[in-house]
């Protein structure tokens, strides 16, 4: 039932946040995770409270998950005031360090030794902290991706990094930059252990981070778990994705992760439709109270600026 | 505290101990830095002191120690990263200039970070072992960046650098880690702030940081025998810049050079020179000059490097020349 609920408040959040962006009142750009969300939520229910995450652009159910409510995520996408980055930075770059997320840069994937970092750093202190660090098929060909699976493989460091094979790094398929069918088989490289799994169901991927995570978290070292899954969207909302196969997009439609999951609730907990049109009601009233509650917030204090360089 | 005279590199070791008694949230890390203590010997002695879970030796992935470095800092750690030179930080730049610097910025999160780099040439270290860095960073919103040039501050500000609540570039000065000698200074308080005048003097002010404070304080005592009273200003904190003390000097010289070994251009001395023109131009009798390498990657032959770096003569000629123009 959580899982459920995740799904489809990431899916109001963002689809509202996507239409607030073409009436040209969220500035900037908007990015959106559509068809991933089983991906970050599934990830994100298998963390326990010290844990820390580093979700990037497909994976704005992690903050819901953690903790950053609707409201503070409409704020962060209007700019405006009470937002956790507090409209010095916006679309999907967020984090609440204080509820276990840690803002991401732009540079992927850079900040999966940062959620390493933590981890040890609480595991130093006594207090048992796993990280986990999403990173998308794109990134993955990066130095730094391959950097920090083999210093948290040396280290057995308490981190778990989701490769979400979503088929797309900006405008360019994966036939272009991947190698390999699996990008699991590179973990063995590294001596890590590896997950393949269904990135649009979420049970599965919860089942699989939740391995992965307690793993790291009795000291067997870090994991990597490959999530198939797919891009729904483009890139960004600025992007019609011209480049995509229609026959492509159709597949891909017919798993679509909340449709996964409705699917699964009926079957194992006799979900029904009286039950699922209440979870769309309280999903609506909940998205539209928080986009009120941004609308009529305040921008953040241009004087502080300054006096925030600075610890 | 207090333990007598030493080296540049002594001074370094023995504030990194310090501190590491101090606090045990101090660690280290880096290549090379644990067993075999530290390719210029900084690290020495740490890892039998404190053992390998506080001092690390890294692959070489400067990237993700750094980015770790980051990580760890987040927590309240206050992890001291050893780069082997100040060249390679261009291998840990984005978690240096976009997850470090910003965080604060961006977040709130204070990020109690040190990165030691050793820079400086003259020891024909060739292209890649051998320039001064430090402008990349200026222009870097949310970095703190020192600079060093004598042993009391290489222990007293990496001190203070450890204790800083955000991230700090701590150049060490390569040259200097043999070659100069000072008592070891630590002091809890120490906050990374504040010029030093080396040479106080009433004709001319030479503003200068790092190694080449030396030839500019060997220029000045050579300049006084021909009747030229420099002062002497030490930047030792690049940012923030104590721009008050070299301000509050040319009110009184009205003539300025600024001598470093980074190349002038788009430097620490263009800085400096705008700043003067733009709020004490009618203090100004002269033109400001600067004093710095030649703008070419820094040559490994030893002749063709001594006609790239600034050198006691070349500071002389421009003083003499502000100083009479």
């Amino acid at each position: 039932m959580d899982a459920g609920y995740w799904l489809h408040l990431a899916r109001a959040v963002e689809e509202a946040g996507k239409r607030l962006y073409l009436q040209g009142r969220v500035p900037g750009s908007f990015y959106d995770g559509r068809g991933q969300e089983a991906t970050a939520v599934g990830a994100a229910l298998a963390m326990l409270a010290a844990d820390v995450a580093c979700p990037l652009i497909r994976d704005m159910a992690v903050h819901l998950v953690l903790g950053v409510t609707p409201a503070e995520m409409f704020r962060h996408y209007l700019g405006k005031a009470g937002g956790p980055m507090e409209g010095r930075d916006g679309n999907i770059h967020l984090g609440a360090f204080d509820r276990g997320t840690i803002p991401m840069i732009s540079h992927l994937p850079e900040m999966l030794p940062v959620g390493m970092g933590v981890a040890l750093a609480r595991k130093r202190r006594g207090v048992e902290s796993v990280a986990v660090g999403f990173c998308g098929d794109g990134a993955s060909c990066g130095g730094v991706f391959h950097e920090t699976l083999n210093l948290a493989a040396v280290w057995r460091a308490p981190l778990v990094v989701v490769v979400e094979r979503n088929g797309y790094a900006y405008m360019t398929s994966e036939a272009t930059y991947l190698p390999v069918a699996e990008l699991s088989v590179r973990a063995a490289g590294y001596g890590m252990r590896a997950w393949s799994v269904d990135g649009n169901d979420v049970v599965e991927v919860h089942s699989a981070v939740s391995e992965a995570v307690e793993a790291a978290r009795a000291g067997e070292g870090p994991g990597l778990v490959e999530v198939f899954t797919y891009r729904m969207h483009g890139h960004g909302a600025h992007d019609a994705q011209k480049y995509v196969p229609a026959p492509e997009l159709e597949q891909w439609q017919s798993r679509d992760p909340l449709t996964r999951w409705r699917e699964r609730a009926e079957h194992e907990i006799r979900w029904s439709p009286a039950q699922q049109a209440e979870l769309e009601r309280r999903v609506s009233r909940e998205v539209a109270a928080a986009i009120e509650d941004a609308l009529d917030a305040p921008y953040p204090d241009i004087d502080d600026l300054a006096q925030s360089v600075f610890a | 505290m207090s333990t007598g005279v030493v080296t540049y590199v002594e001074a370094i070791r023995l504030a990194l101990a310090e501190a590491m008694r101090q606090n045990d949230r101090v660690i280290v890390l880096g290549e090379d830095v644990g067993v075999g203590g530290g390719a210029f010997r900084a690290t020495e002695g740490l890892h039998a002191e404190f053992g390998p879970d506080r001092v690390i030796d890294t692959p070489i992935s400067e990237a993700a120690f750094t980015g770790a470095a980051v990580g760890m800092a987040l927590d309240g750690m206050r992890p001291v990263v050893e780069f082997q030179f100040s060249d390679f930080l261009t291998s840990g730049m984005n978690a240096i200039v976009n997850t470090a610097a910003k965080m604060h910025f961006r977040h709130r999160l204070p990020v109690p970070l040190v990165i030691r780099a050793p820079a400086a040439g003259g020891f024909a270290g060739g292209p890649f072992h051998s320039q001064n860095p430090e402008a990349w960073f200026l222009r870097t919103p949310g970095l703190k960046v020192v600079v060093p040039a004598t042993a009391e501050d290489a222990s007293l500000l990496l001190g203070a650098a450890i204790n800083d609540p955000n991230p700090v570039i701590f150049f060490e000065q390569k040259s200097l880690y043999t070659r100069v000698k000072g008592q070891f200074t630590y002091d809890d308080r120490a906050t990374l702030a504040g010029a030093a005048i080396r040479r106080a003097g009433t004709d001319i002010t030479v503003v200068t940081y790092g190694a080449a404070m030396h030839f500019a304080l060997e220029a000045a005592g050579n300049l006084s025998g021909e009747g030229i009273d420099c002062e002497v200003i030490d930047l030792r904190v690049l940012a923030p810049l104590d721009f008050r003390t070299i301000a509050e000097s040319v009110e009184k010289t009205a003539r300025c050079v600024i001598v470093h070994e980074d190349y002038p251009n788009y430097g620490v001395g263009a800085e400096i020179a705008a700043r003067l023109v733009q709020r004490h131009f009618f203090h100004l009798d002269a033109p400001v000059m600067r004093v710095g390498a030649n703008f070419w990657p820094i040559p490994f032959s030893p002749p063709l490097e001594a006609a790239t770096l600034p050198d006691t003569s070349r500071i002389s000629d421009a003083v003499r020349a502000t100083a009479t123009f």
